[in-house]
């Protein structure tokens, strides 16, 4: 490949990438500020999923890419393509098979292992931002474990729907420390996250920030004692593999208001299919 | 009649000067060099005409009004209190549990209904409200205050009804000392009467009152003794049956 | 009888407290203590320091020099050595601060319930039905409508807002309010309510309050104690009705010859 650095960032910049994320490792959940390249694609493309990528990738890795659980939407086929062609590494759709994953949105169905890293790309990698528009007072909340305003979200959402009605980027706390964005995965994700084999890296390429869940750390969702976090549930099984432990995705089958529930995981649900037939 | 025991309240050479600066720093030497005591259960009464100055005792010794000059002692059973330099963070709970005070003009909250106003003597020492309720209901109904307005704010009460309420917040307390400006001056006659009992009540418990009457007749039912306060601003006490006559 | 006991224990100093922005701006060699279950008036006009003084007071403004001492139950704390952290975990569990303008005091977006639940919740209160049975018992303490408890605040008139600020503030039991002008900008029908609930919340629940005001009726009425204020410094203090009937200073004088009254 002519005229880029293998994986494409400069190997100085990687270094300073590498550093942030020994730091994040270091202190599971908090954020640490990085120095962010612009990236051949617009912000909310995974710009800082794939800075991250990038300066953990080695010649030997194997890569998965997956965008809401599917392995075949614009944006995952593009990052897909994109490291084939700067860093010549492997890929793959399968899980079990990767030793990168980056994720847009969702963390796979099946149970990750020791030596996986997952890198999620993040929106907004603030929880607090929602009620406190200053950087510098976020910082401070965080810093003085302010954190009773997280409670007020989850108190209006019971006032309003009689349940916590937030169903995706749910708040947890790491580490018994860290109030943090776990990114837009919906909030069946969460237990997931909770003492993982593997190693969870976040990076938000606007914002200019990465954090981490190192494997084995503790995360709890936030709830009440008497409304305790709880996840997503389905009447039906997916109707392609018949998954019910799976969180499932909505299709429009048609215009007179046909649909159906399908594995919102494309490996995971392409393996069940195979393993049944 | 009155049986001599140590005075609970004692002053000497009391001056007081105002000092007006607005105009010019003009100097008014309203009360020069006046003593008295007063014992538990004995009523002083202040005499002489308006203006000489018998209100500014009584704020002095509630310590609305500053000393200028003399002293001002509490005798209590384990030692004396000098007013004149009391710190001001200890007027509060000496108001609340020694020194009571029937001002001329009732002046409360706005909205308050007039049963709250009498209750809050009592709720301040951290009385129970509903026994607190019960005595202000009690003192309100023995002096005739109609039912109806209990639960009214007394702003828009007649002179002598504002008046009755402020009575029976001043006595609900039952205060070891006792000040009382002209408490029966827009009073009719029945309650004048009810008041006079008050007082003869508080004396029999062992009250020391210094108080201000307008009106000749109650003066002498209630005064053990009167204080006449001269055109000279200065006085001396004497016996009340010695000099019966003595004038506003 | 015997004397009662009249020496309450001190719990805020302040201790030769200066800050200026400029000449005769700001606060200058301050000295007060206030006691246990005491309300402190700190009276003046525009630009008398007052505002600055409170600020300095509460922890959101370092003095220049001088100290503000807080007795907490473990011992003295200067409030500007003890860091950030804990002097900001005390305004959130020992202290309260009631602001003028309700709108700086409520999350005027969310709905009252969370606010008055939200310093419950930030001392670690986990129990929505226990937060909401909070909420209402303070809306009746502060005499809102508990139905109202979903509503969010910014549809709710001035003195309903300055009313579930007050809760808000309160129902974690401060043992310190500090409030600011708590009824400035309120009609004088609402003003005369809050102030009779503000006499009562504070002999029921014991508070020491240091409060900021320039209405002078609001002090009489509130105000065991004044200072005057005039160009940043203290020129007047004592018991607020020995202030305001019998003042001393050319200043208190003209100031309490200068109120209206109807």
């Amino acid at each position: 490949m002519n005229g880029y650095n293998f994986a494409y960032l400069d190997e100085q910049t990687k270094r300073m990438i590498r550093r942030g994320l020994l730091k994040a490792v270091a202190i599971p959940g908090y954020q640490v500020p990085f120095g962010g390249r612009e990236m051949p694609m617009p912000y909310g493309w995974g710009t800082g999923g794939m800075q991250l990528t990038a300066s953990i990738l080695g010649e030997e890795d194997v890569l998965k890419v997956i965008d809401q659980g599917a392995d075949d939407t614009t944006n995952a086929v593009s990052i897909r393509a994109f490291f084939e062609r700067v860093a010549g590494v492997e890929t793959t759709t399968a899980t079990a098979d990767a030793n990168v994953i980056q994720t847009r949105h969702r963390i796979p169905e099946t149970p990750l292992a020791a030596g996986q890293i997952l890198v999620f790309q993040v929106p907004i990698p603030e929880p607090l931002r929602f009620i406190e528009p200053s950087e510098e007072e976020t910082r401070m909340m965080h810093a003085l474990e302010e954190y009773g305003v997280m409670h007020v979200k989850l108190y209006e959402d019971i006032a309003r729907h009689g349940h916590i009605a937030t169903t995706y980027a749910y708040p947890v706390k790491v580490d018994g420390r860290y109030v943090t964005d776990p990114s837009p995965i919906p909030k069946f994700d969460n237990p997931k996250l909770h003492m993982s084999e593997a190693l969870m890296l976040f990076g938000a390429g606007r914002e200019k920030r990465l954090y981490a869940i190192p494997p084995h750390t503790r995360v709890e969702s936030l709830d009440f004692e008497d409304h305790p976090f709880e996840i997503q549930e389905w009447d039906a099984p997916c109707a392609l593999c018949g998954a019910r432990d799976s969180f499932l995705d909505e299709v429009i089958t048609d215009d007179r208001g046909g649909r159906m529930f399908v594995c919102s995981d494309t490996d995971y649900c392409q393996n069940r299919q195979e393993e049944v037939a | 009649m009155t049986v001599m025991t140590q005075p609970f309240l004692s002053v000497e050479s009391l001056d007081k000067t105002f000092v007006l600066h607005g105009q010019d720093g003009l100097r008014l030497e309203v009360m020069r060099d006046l003593s008295l005591t007063l014992s538990p259960g004995e009523c002083l009464v202040l005499a002489g005409r308006s203006g000489i100055g018998k209100s500014t005792l009584l704020k002095m010794l509630h310590g609305s009004y500053r000393v200028s000059g003399g002293r001002l002692r509490l005798h209590f059973d384990d030692g004396e209190l000098a007013l004149e330099s009391l710190p001001a963070h200890a007027w509060h709970p000496l108001r609340r549990d020694v020194i009571g005070y029937v001002s001329q003009f009732l002046r409360v909250v706005p909205r308050v209904p007039a049963v709250e106003v009498v209750m809050e003597p009592l709720l301040a020492r951290g009385a129970d409200a509903s026994e607190a309720r019960a005595k202000a209901e009690t003192l309100l109904e023995r002096l005739n205050l109609p039912e109806r307005l209990w639960s009214l704010p007394p702003g828009t009460f007649s002179g002598g009804e504002q008046q009755r309420v402020n009575i029976a917040r001043g006595f609900i307390g039952e205060h070891p000392l006792l000040l009382l400006d002209e408490p029966t001056a827009s009073l009719d006659a029945a309650n004048r009467d009810v008041v006079v009992a008050m007082i003869q009540e508080a004396k029999a418990r062992g009250t020391a009152m210094l108080g201000i009457f307008h009106d000749d007749d109650v003066r002498e039912r209630v005064a053990d003794r009167l204080l006449p306060l001269d055109r000279h601003m200065s006085a001396r006490t004497r016996a009340a049956e010695s000099d019966p006559q003595e004038t506003p | 009888m015997k004397c009662p006991q009249l020496d309450r224990p001190t719990l805020l100093e302040a201790r030769d407290l200066t800050r200026l922005y400029g000449p005769g701006k700001g606060c200058e060699g301050i000295d007060f203590a206030l006691r246990s279950g005491e309300v402190l008036g700190i009276v003046g006009e525009s630009g008398s320091g007052k505002s600055t003084l409170l600020r300095t007071l509460c922890g959101m403004e370092a003095p220049d020099a001088g100290r503000v001492v807080y007795h907490a139950h473990e011992g003295e704390l200067d409030l500007y050595a003890i860091g950030e952290a804990r002097r900001r975990a005390l305004l959130r569990m020992e202290w309260g601060l009631v602001h003028q303008n309700p709108r700086d005091g409520l999350r005027l977006g969310v709905s009252a319930g969370a606010n008055i639940g939200e310093r419950l919740m930030a001392l670690g209160e986990r129990h929505y039905g226990q937060l909401r049975a909070a909420g209402q018992d303070w809306m009746g303490r502060v005499e809102l409508d508990p139905g109202r408890i979903d509503d969010a605040p910014q549809h709710f008139s001035g003195g309903m807002q300055q009313r579930l600020q007050i809760a808000r503030t309160l129902v974690t039991r401060p043992r310190l309010v500090f409030m600011d002008e708590p009824t400035g900008g309120l009609d004088v029908s609402v003003q005369a309510r809050l102030l009779d609930m503000l006499r009562t919340l504070v002999r029921e629940l014991g508070l020491s309050v240091v409060l900021v005001t320039h209405d002078l009726a609001v002090a009489r009425l509130l105000a065991d104690r004044l200072m005057v204020m005039r160009r940043g410094r203290v020129v007047e203090a004592g018991l607020t009705d020995q202030i305001l009937d019998d003042p001393q200073h050319a200043y208190t004088q003209l100031l309490v010859s200068s109120v209206l009254t109807p």
